[in-house]
């Protein structure tokens, strides 16, 4: 399968402080990565490096076949990305925020009208077109950024804790969603604090200060650490 | 924290010896027609009272508006030509004072002041001995706002202060606004060009602020009849050399300020208070104590509301505020550099 992420010694330090220690792996096409740690085990940063968002003190990684560090604009081009905090603009309405996105990526009016009416559709917001973001429900945000994150069909997209604070029911609904991108083909890097979320991934890493410590699917850590679930698998390395 | 305890005593101090609309030190010139006892004793008389200081003597056939051009001096005192002998004789002497009344509050103390040490002198020192009625005719005259309209002085003042507030303070704040949202970390990740951005989040309040500006010169104008003697086009150019200082600063503070209210905070304590109190709007720059003088340098709207007046009251060109339009420039760099400065210390 082809590699989409590559990521080889990469080093980042903050003055004295190392949040990313020589990290290394591969991350497929079509597949759902999960990027898991505890607070402060350095996934934000790995993530922000690989979105062109900061740079790296050593190493080497390749976004879409992209240098992170002499093409940094063709990363940007290829990728999407939902930030921890809510990413749209509140005080504009749904298809404001839609144009305005589409605009940056350069989708042209025409096809923008249609794939709108599509997106809007799957998620059954017909009705919200013209509400502005700031009056929408919290699970119906997070579902649009993400729609709108891959409304340009990036080859990947980044999510950063895109679940946070809703339910497990509008967790799980938001998930179906991520299989759908997954099924046309976007890869999916996601990092997350909940383990029922992590279970979902085809694969998952756990990053322990600043270091990968296990990359394998859900079931293979499972039996590696002889754990019932993904919930003990990460207390047994997060320790 | 310690700005809580801190920020009450800056205040305290910064208020209580700015606003002191006492006269100290004023640069005069002397045109002195007849140079004789008398007219050395008023002049001595005038600079040993401790409000005046002596900037510059003329000679006769010097042009007197090039000396106000300049922009130090505040007064021109002129005695006519056989001062002494005049008053010894007739008991009658002329002494005309010109003041820059582009400052009108400080135009009215010079006058009074001087006029006051004046006729002092000559009821003290030579009526006693001459036993004839004070005769000495002090001819007022006012220059650049004849009618000492304080509107004249505002509409520079107010001019720098709305610039100040709209692209600095706006800007600071929508630009923090975004990273708070986590906005500004989305567009980061487009393919936009940092550049990109802060054009897009700049362009609205230079327009904005380009209409305010002309917005406020017209009702200035319209409304008030302050006169634009000068170039409008240079007028136009230099506010929006301004606007275009402010703007980066606006962008420097966002830099520095994580979230809206910080930057808010930092525009009205760095922006705000200094533009009305420090920048020469209010309360003239003379008065202040040394190391507030010193400050005032810092201060952008104190040039620009030097060339502001000089342009609309004075109608000087260019050759005359090329200083301070270099200042702005400069201003407008370092605000610049230091915010890309900055930017890439937050992206490393």
């Amino acid at each position: 399968m082809e590699k989409v992420i590559t990521v080889r010694n990469l080093v980042k330090k903050f003055g004295s402080f190392v949040a990313n220690d020589h990290l290394n792996f591969d991350v497929y096409q079509g597949e759902i990565f999960g990027f898991l740690g505890a607070n402060g085990a350095g996934k934000t940063t790995a993530m922000k490096i690989l979105c062109g968002l900061s740079s790296p003190t050593s190493g080497e990684a390749k976004v879409a076949g992209f240098d992170i560090y002499r093409e940094t604009e063709k990363v940007k081009r290829n990728i999407g990305y939902m930030s921890q905090k809510f990413s749209l603009y509140e005080d504009l309405t749904v298809a404001e925020n839609i144009r305005f996105f589409s605009g940056i990526y350069g989708i042209p009016p025409a096809s923008r009208k249609v794939k709108q009416e599509k997106l809007l559709k799957d998620l059954g917001l017909e009705s919200a077109k013209d509400s502005l973001i700031g009056s929408l429900p919290l699970g119906w945000k997070q579902k649009l950024a993400f729609s709108v994150a891959i409304f340009h069909d990036p080859k990947i997209v980044f999510l950063d804790e895109p679940t946070g604070g809703v339910d497990p029911i509008t967790r799980r609904k938001f998930w179906d969603l991520i299989y759908g991108a997954a099924d046309r083909g976007i890869t999916v890097f996601v990092t997350t604090h909940y383990m029922d979320e992590a279970e979902y991934c085809n694969r998952v890493s756990i990053m322990n200060n600043g270091r990968i410590e296990a990359l394998d699917t859900p079931e293979n850590l499972k039996k590696q650490y002889s754990a019932k679930n993904m919930d003990e698998v990460f207390l047994k390395i997060a320790r | 924290m310690m700005i809580i305890f801190l920020l009450p005593i800056v205040q305290l101090l910064l208020f209580g010896k700015v606003i002191n609309t006492d006269i100290q030190n004023s640069r005069i010139a002397i045109l002195d027609q007849s140079h004789d006892n008398t007219t050395r004793e008023i002049t001595s008389k005038l600079v040993s009272s401790g409000y005046f200081v002596l900037g510059e003597e003329l000679m006769p056939g010097d042009d007197v508006e090039d000396v106000f051009r300049k922009g130090q001096v505040k007064m021109v005192v002129t005695f006519g030509s056989e001062f002494e002998k005049n008053l010894e004789r007739d008991g009658k002497a002329d002494v005309q004072l010109l003041a820059d009344a582009s400052d009108p509050n400080t135009a009215r103390i010079l006058t009074a002041y001087a006029s006051g040490i004046i006729s002092d002198y000559v009821k003290k020192e030579k009526l006693q001995n001459l036993q004839l009625p004070n005769q000495i005719k002090t001819e007022v005259r006012m220059l650049y706002n004849e009618g000492l309209k304080s509107v004249y002085m505002f509409v520079p003042g107010i001019m720098a202060m709305i610039l100040m507030l709209i692209s600095a303070m706006m800007t600071s704040i929508s630009i923090s606004k975004e990273k708070e949202l986590g906005t500004m970390e989305v567009l980061l990740a487009s393919p936009l060009k940092p550049i990109q951005i802060v054009l897009g989040k700049v362009t609205p309040y230079l327009l904005l602020s380009f209409i305010n500006a002309l917005t406020i010169i017209l009702i200035g104008v319209f409304f008030f009849g302050v006169p634009i003697k000068g170039s409008f086009i240079l007028l136009m150019a230099e506010s929006f050399l301004f606007i275009m200082m402010a703007l980066s600063l606006g962008i420097l503070i966002s830099t520095i300020a994580p979230n809206q209210m910080v930057a808010m905070f930092i525009s009205v304590l760095a922006l705000m208070l200094p533009t009305i109190l420090l920048s020469g709007f209010m309360f003239p720059i003379e008065n202040m104590p040394l190391p507030l003088r010193i400050l005032s340098h810092a201060m952008p709207p104190r040039w620009f509301i030097v060339i502001i007046k000089n342009i609309m009251l004075k109608g000087t060109g260019i050759l005359f505020v090329w200083k301070e339009t270099l200042i702005l420039m400069f201003m407008t760099f370092v605000f610049i550099a230091l915010s890309i400065k900055n930017f890439k210390i937050r992206l490393e």
